[in-house]
């Protein structure tokens, strides 16, 4: 009964339950006529499996660099080896760079599992890469923080598709040596970039126009932006230019992690946005560098682990998932990382018992200033209805155009 | 008889490779040019379009294949600047014993990882790298750099061909010109140019070709550049179609090139 639901009311709903982000109990009142929706988006009938069965022997994970450490990069950063010799799953893991690129790794229908950010979840839910998950089955589900279960970006329809992960900001990583004084403001990558001109990177996807759009919400609010994933036509035109403006003073765009680590040692940039473990890599490498979170607050990511529709692992992908948001696990991944982490046990167990009140993993308030990764629709997300909102083909047109001018 | 069913034994499975590998792989490509994306998912949605053709007439994209054709332009030119008098010293004026050791030692760079020497590179470039120590400037990242880097990567497939021509090249015909009163300049230009040209172009198919089609170097040294291969790589996630027309673009340049090359005789060569 409730797939048939699921599959007559789809559009709408799940663009109402977007609209309506954070009011999920209102999700049936959305439900009046499927062709009233912009994004297109239909939900695939699929269902969560009812039981484990006998562990298969391995399991294909896409997760973000440092969310799964087997001990090849650091042979103290090892949290797979342990969860191998118990399950008896042996845990391949492919990482990537941005979330564009896990959806095209995903849509190959190779990886059982994926850690992904809000602006994957619902492209892949749509496109029925991923399926409903069956939180019973995970042994941890009910040491999650409440504020991250059941969100827009990882459930529809009343549905949970994935379990969370945890959350953080997106970070500005300056050279201590070369940019003097130290910056507090994003204008240091935008209107004020020409101080280290030549030496700016910025994250090179099309969801980093919300880095730019978050930016002219404090800068320009005249403009009237409320929400940097819902932009009206001039407000990303607006930001386009902004882009277009930094990039005279880009030195390069960077996806992979590891590049931009070497950039800030080598001083061949030394101010871009940046993530909390790249941050740490470059000063275990002693590169002089610090990540900071500007006054306008940031971009940030609320991950979830999802289960693929294909997947032939689906009992070793649950114990895998359920063994990451364990206690210890999900602690351990969150100080690397740098990120709050999802399991509210998990903040006894970090060595850093700071560590949970430094990340703010219980203030709401803090992160309601974090715009988390998401989806652009034509459904302005910020509730307006006078207008039409750019969706993320718009954004990726734009993007394109920006990195190509 | 049955001599025929042999032969067809022989020769059947690797053409059968290269129609259903190669020449399938192509239309392929060509194929998914024609549809389109969904807007929200960034599937591909089968509907025929020739809207990604048109785009690739925008002026952005035909700045890009307009600088990609530079990039690979200045790189052959250069490697035919460095590899002919090279060559000229290795099979001419070298004694035999060092020849072997000049010929292994172009050699070898093939042998390491296209990564580590384009890394290599990169550290080169940056701020405070050798460059910049030795010469006191470096290019930064970005065209220049590119093409110093695509340059050293591929001087050896230059180097090879011509190297081949002058060994080929009789002494007999330079005694002919000289005693029919050339001078040195005279004998290079209508004797040696002439039997080098093959070669010189044999060998640019490749550094012309692996040029017009790199994308890991370009992210690597390249900074900001955005150039064919690189724009490509941005289409795959996004947008596959457009990228499958971006990347019939480059090889209907490549068979351009190749056209254009045959009518020199080259491919013989090859």
């Amino acid at each position: 009964m409730r797939s048939s639901k699921i599959k007559g009311l789809g559009a709408a709903a799940a663009v109402a339950m977007l609209a309506l982000a954070g009011c999920g109990s209102s999700a049936d009142s959305g439900s009046t006529g499927a062709s009233a929706a912009p994004g297109g988006m239909q939900v695939p009938n699929l269902k969560a499996i009812d039981k484990l069965g006998t562990p298969e022997g391995e399991v294909n994970v896409l997760a973000w660099p440092g969310y799964v450490e087997d001990g090849s990069n650091d042979p103290k950063v090892d949290w797979v080896s342990d969860f191998e010799k118990s399950s008896g799953c042996k845990v391949n893991v492919k990482t990537f760079g941005t979330s564009d690129e896990a959806v095209q790794l995903m849509r190959t229908g190779q990886y059982d599992t994926i850690s992904a950010s809000g602006d994957a979840t619902l492209r892949l839910i749509a496109a029925g890469d991923v399926e409903p998950v069956n939180t019973s089955l995970i042994t941890n589900y009910p040491d999650i923080f409440d504020s991250l279960k059941m969100k827009p970006w990882n459930s529809v329809n009343g549905v949970a598709y994935g379990i969370p992960h945890g959350r953080g900001a997106n970070l500005l990583m300056y050279r201590t040596d070369l940019v003097k004084p130290a910056p507090d403001s994003w204008a240091a990558v935008f209107d004020k970039a020409g101080a280290q001109a030549g030496k700016v990177t910025a994250y090179d996807s099309p969801i980093y126009i919300a880095d730019a759009a978050l930016y002219l919400m404090s800068a320009k609010p005249e403009l009237g932006i409320k929400d940097p994933y819902a932009l009206d036509e001039t407000q990303l035109a607006a930001a386009v230019d902004l882009l277009k403006a930094q990039k005279a003073n880009i030195s390069e765009y960077w996806s992979d992690y590891l590049k931009e680590v070497q950039a800030f040692k080598s001083g061949s940039s030394t101010i871009g946005t940046t993530w909390q473990v790249i941050a740490n890599v470059a000063q275990g490498e002693k590169a002089p560098v610090e990540a900071v979170l500007p006054k306008e607050g940031a971009t940030g990511w609320s991950d979830t682990w999802m289960v693929g529709a294909k997947s032939q692992h689906k009992t070793c992908a649950y114990k895998f998932i359920d063994h990451i948001v364990s206690p210890k696990v999900n602690a351990q991944i969150a100080e690397y990382f740098g990120e709050a982490p999802a399991n509210k046990k998990a903040c006894a167990e970090t060595a850093d018992k700071n560590h949970c009140t430094i990340f703010h993993a219980e203030d709401e308030a803090y992160f309601s200033k974090v715009r988390y990764w998401n989806t652009p629709i034509s459904t302005c997300l910020d509730g307006r209805t006078d207008v039409k909102c750019t969706d993320y083909a718009t954004w990726t047109k734009a993007w394109t155009e920006i990195r190509n001018s | 008889m049955r001599r025929r069913r042999g032969l067809a034994a022989l020769l059947g499975p690797p053409l059968l490779w290269l129609v259903v590998a190669y020449l399938g792989a192509l239309a392929v490509i060509f194929a998914t040019a024609f549809w389109t994306t969904d807007p929200f998912t960034n599937e591909v949605v089968r509907s025929f379009t020739l809207e990604n053709f048109k785009e690739l007439f925008s002026t952005t994209y035909l700045g890009i294949i307009g600088r990609t054709l530079l990039i690979a332009a200045l790189v052959t030119l250069l490697c035919i600047a460095i590899a002919v008098p090279f060559a000229f010293f290795m099979a001419r004026v070298a004694p035999r014993r060092l020849r072997g050791l000049l010929l292994a030692a172009v050699l070898v760079p093939l042998w390491a990882s296209y990564l580590v020497k384009a890394y290599a590179w990169r550290t080169m470039v940056q701020p405070d790298g050798v460059l910049d120590s030795t010469f006191g400037a470096t290019p930064g990242y970005g065209f220049s750099a590119l093409v110093l880097t695509l340059t050293y990567l591929w001087l050896p497939y230059m180097v090879l061909p011509v190297y081949a021509a002058f060994e080929r090249l009789p002494e007999t015909h330079l005694e002919a010109s000289a005693d029919l009163g050339a001078r040195p300049l005279a004998t290079f230009r209508r004797v040696v140019v002439p039997s080098l040209l093959p070669a010189i172009a044999a060998g640019s198919v490749f550094t012309f070709s692996l040029s017009l089609g790199d994308y890991i170097a370009v992210q690597i040294v390249g900074g900001k550049l955005q150039v064919l291969g690189t724009a490509v790589l941005q289409n795959i996630t996004l947008d596959l179609p457009f990228a499958a027309a971006l990347g019939t673009a480059s090889v209907l340049i490549m068979v351009l090139y190749l056209l254009a090359v045959r009518r020199t005789g080259a491919l013989e060569n090859l």
